[in-house]
């Protein structure tokens, strides 16, 4: 971490009212850092998704274990780190919601939408023992449609 | 802003004005308890207004797809009506335009299930 790198670090427990403090959070950074208003909803969708991976998959909704939400603005990109206190997963088995025989199932849409909202994403086996999701977004550049106004949208960035 | 729903009948089908975010947690489960009590009541034509809901995450998107499911099933039938910028974007996204109807004028979508 450089001296221009801001680091954020909180553990949240594992109940639903998480989520949107996760979300709230990061809102707040990302607004302050410059993001436009698509950008702030798509980093608050995808803390959403990692912390709702990490409470419900992850830790298995037990009250006992932790979430661990870190965020690091460089002077590039917020970088944004969910980690759980579960067994881990393997991505490559995580199944496609696109496809046809997934599209009425009723889960598994996360990490999707973390991967088309995001730049950067990956997991990797945590600390903990559990996942840790990885995920960035680059900053704006300043006088960018993205500084604090809007941007192109994710379906079109995902069709690209 | 927490969700909230309320219904009215209009041509035979059941209108289901919602309003907030349909997110884990309370919206999500209030949408459900709203269908489950539509489908007890026999009402089984809805049609799910979503002018008011400005956010939904992927637990929402697993409620309404469950709803679908869960209307059809009872050979129902439940479309979508007036969906905000960024809810029609995440069903593109997600594929779900290829599942639901969605109709952005009231009388057409109420004419649809005739």
């Amino acid at each position: 971490m450089t001296q221009d790198s801001k680091h954020l670090e909180v553990t949240l427990e594992t109940q639903v009212e998480s989520v949107n403090l996760a979300e709230e959070m990061c809102l707040r950074v990302a607004e302050a850092a410059g993001f436009g208003e698509d950008d702030c909803y798509r980093i608050g969708m995808s803390v959403r998704e990692g912390v709702i991976n990490a409470f419900h998959y992850g830790n298995e909704e037990r009250p006992e274990k932790k979430i661990h939400l870190a965020l690091d603005l460089t002077p590039e990109k917020m970088i944004i780190h969910v980690l759980d206190e579960g067994k881990g997963f393997d991505l490559s088995r995580v199944p496609d919601p696109l496809a046809e025989e997934n599209l009425l199932s009723t889960s598994g849409r996360g990490i999707f939408l973390m991967r088309a909202f995001m730049d950067e994403f990956q997991v990797i086996p945590g600390r903990t023992g559990g996942a840790e999701i990885v995920m960035s977004k680059k900053l704006p550049s300043p006088g960018s449609p993205g500084m604090n106004g809007t941007s192109q949208d994710a379906a079109r960035k995902k069709e690209s | 802003m927490a969700l909230r729903a309320t219904y009215r009948e209009a041509a035979g089908v059941t209108v289901v004005d919602i309003g907030g975010r349909i997110t884990l947690g309370e919206g999500s489960a209030l949408l459900r308890k709203t269908i489950r009590e539509l489908l007890e009541d026999q009402r089984t034509m809805i049609l799910l207004n979503l002018a008011d809901v400005d956010y939904i995450d992927s637990s929402g998107i697993g409620e309404l797809v469950s709803a679908y499911t869960g209307v059809k099933n009872r050979g129902g039938s439940l479309k979508l009506l007036q969906l905000t910028k960024k809810v029609h974007d995440l069903l593109q996204l997600t594929k779900l335009f290829t599942v639901f109807e969605v109709y952005s004028d009231e009388n057409t979508a109420l004419r649809s299930y005739r």
